[in-house]
């Protein structure tokens, strides 16, 4: 051991960081999963969703933006956490429009695999119909306003991957929405199908039209095992 | 109709409960309290919510049962638009509508709500079976378990939303 | 092509030397100019500043006084919160509509004006009050209505001396002074005593005061400084938390309006003790009012040698103070956000680590504090540690300045020992019969009266200062609904748990008014509180469940009294629900048999 290495524990099992990764990168080295949503391993954190909160030296903070450092005490596959986290997925699934019947994305979403994972069966909170506006106007992309999350890993994978900004926010609280840089719409950005930001959104928000349904059911990403799997396989392998 | 797909099962069941109203036997009212009801769709126009509303009374336990009496399904796509908007462009705006329309607006058509709303939103549900439709596995968990007195428990295969 | 709009806002981008950071003050320039921020505008600012359109309406459309669309030409901005109600709002409301026509939310078909809601706007002492554009309106009552418009209508609202309008002046809000607010104010005594130590003495001189944060977090400033200091940068900066935009509060406007060279003489003192040549006041956009006075404040002192190049004589130590307003967002008096809104981005808070102290203003070591925490600095400066720390208690030190307001016969800003019992304040302020008393504004706690022994100290109920009284007539849980309001408001929605969870708390609690609510909904308003409380990523969403969680435990009978009788049946409406059906078919349901 180097003096760069730092060692804390996760539900105490002791795990290895360098200096400069967080909680959640180092975790997922060591194959231990942490729930989360707007989080991506390319692109830089946001903690937003709030969905990798984990109990650390005894406050809640989220994984993905706190830097591991040396002698944490981390709680994350905890009861109360795990309850609060599907509190989270659950507030997301009222806040937009989430039909897994007919979505594109079922079976490859991590909203809804998020939701399969902590147990939650069913959305017991009102839900809030936002009815947000469909944006059509890209010839190869939809843009679904009601499925957004607003995880902002579309705005950051386009600056920071794309150098584009092809996307923002707009407005505060429960009106924020997702903005594109053009008054007429997606199709009058800089926005191509095969940029970053079109492959890293979590759920069915953004759309690569003509590219659907190509993976059967019961084959999709989500559709065996839960999601987290592949981090946690590195830990324990099958046998 | 996905409560067919527990197969022979079906007879399991059958020595365990009796069944008191249902689809299959057409049967409209209530003898008696009975102790489990599985709802299934949501509540889109008031003879839904009396129905279900005369459920909940009857049922010691309610199940929500699938996708649409879990959070509206298929008919809750006219949430987003509006009950006006929606009834004027099918029956108004239709574009195989020929010499214009008109909303049917027959007394014996129960009145639409203004949206489509889960059942939970209505009365209260006791449990939930996630699903479009729920897999037969499923429902015989979920109705054994409460035919055993335990909790249901959907291991991760038969967890589904769709 | 909106006249003029593009060569203004090119302008204003070179004005502020094509500054990125210095967005909130060209977009400001066009807000005051032309009534909103346009499509044309937007597309100047960013070739100009090389940026993207869409990261101007980012922050634009985040600023509750920042427009992308036109409204009225004068704007007319209601207070709205559970004192000003009380007060009488609500026929003034009633007054503005009926004198113009229109509806709050509305602006005048001859697009003249707009009349609107605007969240507490500092003046709890003097509701109810009204800010018409930058002009703030005090003590209204509906007779003053038709005068006000007329007087709007004559254009007589810009003469710029003197109450114009009707009511427009704020009285001065001092009831009781204490040390803090006794003495010479502008006199530099502090600051000419802190400049004949080290910086570092200057430091030590204030940890040995345990002076802590006046916002109401605590913090203890003498650390704060120390961090601030060790910490490397190319610059440090100070900056002056003049954000006061917790309801009920306004002992800070009475501080800049009254005591400002006491709040700068502390920005100085902090320039000198942490090595930094620039500070910055946040002045909150409610407070636009006071912005001119301030600005002169600051001319005389750099004509005194008290602000510029070698403060008061001591040579190498150059300091200056910029101010800059706010527009419109209470998440903004969170520093991180405060910070973000300072560089000209939406205010959403960051994520700690790394502290301001650290990474702070354009990511350089920051030590940001309350305007209070300043004046106190350059009292414990001019007078010793000693002296500050012989009032208090033992973790409380000092004085605090509580701003008073609602059912009580003598509203304003109090100073009084740290460790005063809620009772003694009720004395104080006239309000024998207090039924409610909510102790730190909205994100603070509701205390009843079997609490009324609770001390004001930071070990026991912590606060800003904010303290809104309500008298047995109330209605608590209408109350605990307006605080519900402000926080879905003002919730900046980065983070998920509170942009949804504060409007979920929001229904739960219109639920249990209308008598709707079963024992299982409040419930399950317990359990979204909790995950708000514990799930949300800074101080606003960890605090906004506060009323709801607080009056369950204080006012427990108010819930219950409210339940449904019938918990199978939820609080669906079914009236309600077949409403538009109604009107679109033109019949009524069929009705229910048995």
């Amino acid at each position: 051991m180097d003096d760069a290495t730092i060692r804390f524990t996760v539900d105490g099992i002791e795990i290895e960081a360098v200096a400069g990764q967080t909680v959640i990168e180092a975790c997922d080295a060591a194959g231990i999963y942490i729930p989360r949503l707007c989080h991506h391993p390319d692109l830089a954190p946001a903690g937003q969703c709030r969905v990798c909160t984990c109990t650390i030296n005894g406050r809640n903070g989220a994984a993905c933006v706190t830097p591991a450092m040396q002698g944490m005490v981390v709680e994350n596959e905890t009861k109360p956490l795990n309850d609060d986290r599907r509190a989270i997925i659950e507030m997301l699934f009222v806040e937009g429009n989430h039909p897994c019947v007919y979505c594109v994305a079922s079976g490859d979403c991590e909203l809804q695999a998020l939701g399969y994972r902590l147990g939650l069966d069913a959305p017991k909170q009102p839900y809030l119909w936002p009815g947000r506006p469909l944006d059509t106007t890209h010839p190869d992309i939809i843009l679904d306003h009601d499925r957004c999350i607003l995880c902002s890993r579309c705005i950051r994978a386009s600056r920071m991957e794309d150098g584009k900004t092809v996307f923002g926010f707009e407005g505060r609280g429960i009106a924020m929405r997702l903005n594109v840089d053009a008054q007429g719409g997606l199709g009058e950005t800089q926005m191509a199908a095969i940029d970053r930001a079109a492959s890293v959104c979590p759920v069915a928000c953004i759309v690569i039209k003509r590219d659907s349904y190509k993976v059967p059911n019961g084959k999709r990403r989500f559709d065996v095992s839960p999601i987290g799997s592949d981090i946690e396989a590195k830990r324990m392998p099958r046998t | 109709m996905s409560l067919l797909d527990i197969d022979e099962r079906i007879l399991e069941l059958a020595d365990l409960v009796d069944l008191d109203r249902s689809p299959f036997d057409d049967k409209k009212a209530f003898d008696r309290p009975v102790d489990v009801g599985f709802i299934e769709g949501g509540c889109a126009n008031e003879y839904n919510v009396r129905t279900l509303r005369d459920f909940r009374r009857h049922c010691r336990i309610l199940v929500s049962v699938g996708a649409c009496a879990i959070n509206g399904g298929v008919p809750a796509m006219r949430n987003t638009i509006g009950l006006k908007e929606c009834l004027e462009a099918v029956y108004l705006g239709g574009p195989t509508l020929e010499g214009g329309g008109m909303i049917p607006n027959d007394e014996d058509l129960p009145l639409m709500l203004d949206r489509v709303y889960p059942s939970h939103e209505v009365v209260r549900i006791d449990y939930f079976l996630p699903g479009c439709p729920p897999s037969g596995e499923a429902i015989w968990e979920g109705l054994s378990a409460l035919l055993t007195g335990r909790e249901p428990a959907l291991p991760y295969q038969l967890f589904k939303y769709e | 092509m909106t006249e003029g709009h593009d060569e203004a806002a090119r302008q204003l981008v070179a004005q502020f030397g094509f500054d990125r950071s210095r967005l909130m003050d060209i977009v400001q320039g066009l807000q005051r100019r032309f009534g909103h921020v346009s499509d044309d505008a937007v597309r100047s600012i960013a070739s100009a500043l090389r940026i993207h359109a869409v990261e101007i309406e980012d922050m634009v459309s985040f600023y509750a006084f920042l427009d992308r669309k036109p409204r009225g030409r004068c704007r007319i901005r209601l207070s709205r919160t559970p004192v000003s109600m009380i007060k009488g709002m609500a026929a003034v409301a009633s007054a503005f509509e009926a004198a113009l026509g229109i509806s709050v939310g509305e602006t005048s078909s001859d697009g003249a004006f707009t009349l609107e809601w605007t969240s507490d706007i500092g003046m709890a002492d003097q509701e109810p009050a009204a800010l018409i554009d930058t002009t703030v309106l005090t003590a209204l009552v509906p007779d003053d209505v038709p005068h006000i418009v007329a007087a709007l209508r004559d254009g007589r609202r810009s003469a710029g001396v003197g109450p114009v309008l009707p009511k427009a002046g704020v009285r001065s809000s001092l009831v009781q002074p204490g040390p803090l607010l006794s003495g010479g104010h502008d006199n530099a005594a502090g600051l000419q005593a802190a400049l004949c130590r080290e910086p570092v003495k200057v430091i030590e001189q204030i940890t040995a005061s345990r002076l802590r944060g006046r916002g109401g977090a605590g913090f203890p400033t003498g650390l704060k400084w120390r961090l601030c200091r060790q910490a490397v940068g190319e610059e440090h900066y100070v900056v002056c938390n003049a954000d006061e935009g917790e309801p009920g509060t306004f002992k800070d406007r009475l501080l800049l309006s009254e005591f400002p060279d006491l709040v700068f003489d502390g920005m100085v003192i902090a320039g000198y003790a942490l090595g930094s040549r620039h500070g910055v006041l946040y002045l909150r956009g409610e407070y636009a009012y006071l912005l001119d006075d301030l600005q002169a404040v600051l001319a005389k002192r750099r004509q005194l040698g008290r602000l510029g190049v070698a403060i008061c004589g001591t040579i190498g130590f150059d300091f200056d103070i910029r101010i800059q307003l706010g527009a419109g967002a209470y998440i903004c008096g969170e520093e991180s956000a405060l910070l973000e809104s300072l560089e000209g981005k939406r205010g959403a808070p960051r994520d700690r680590p790394p502290f301001p102290t650290e990474r702070g203003y354009l990511g350089q070591p920051t030590a940001i504090d309350n305007v209070e925490t300043f004046a106190c600095v350059a009292r414990i400066m001019e007078h010793g540690a000693a002296w500050f720390t012989a009032s208090g208690t033992a973790e409380s030190t000092g004085t605090k300045l509580m701003s008073v307001a609602g059912d009580c016969k003598r509203p304003g800003v109090y100073e009084v020992p740290f460790g005063i019992t809620v009772n003694e304040l009720l004395d104080l302020v006239g309000a024998a019969d207090a039924e409610f008393v909510q102790v730190g504004g909205p994100s603070g706690q509701p205390v009843a009266p079997k609490d009324f022994g609770r001390r004001i100290a930071y070990e026991d109920l912590s606060t800003g200062g904010s303290t809104m009284v309500f008298g047995p007539q109330r209605d608590v849980l209408e109350i605990v609904l307006q605080f519900a309001d402000f926080f879905v408001d003002e919730s900046c929605g980065w983070c998920t748990p509170c942009r949804v969870g504060t409007t979920l708390l929001r229904t739960g609690l219109r639920k249990v008014i209308a008598g709707q609510a079963s024992l299982e909904d409040i419930a399950t308003m317990e359990a979204v509180a909790g995950t708000v409380t514990r799930m949300s990523r800074c101080g606003l969403g960890q605090s906004a469940p506060n009323p709801i969680l607080g009056t369950m435990r204080s006012f427990p009978h108010l819930y219950e009294a409210k339940l449904r009788a019938d918990a199978d049946i939820s609080g669906f409406d079914l009236d309600k629900a077949l409403g538009e059906a109604i009107k679109v078919q033109g019949r009524q349901p069929v009705p229910e048999e048995g």
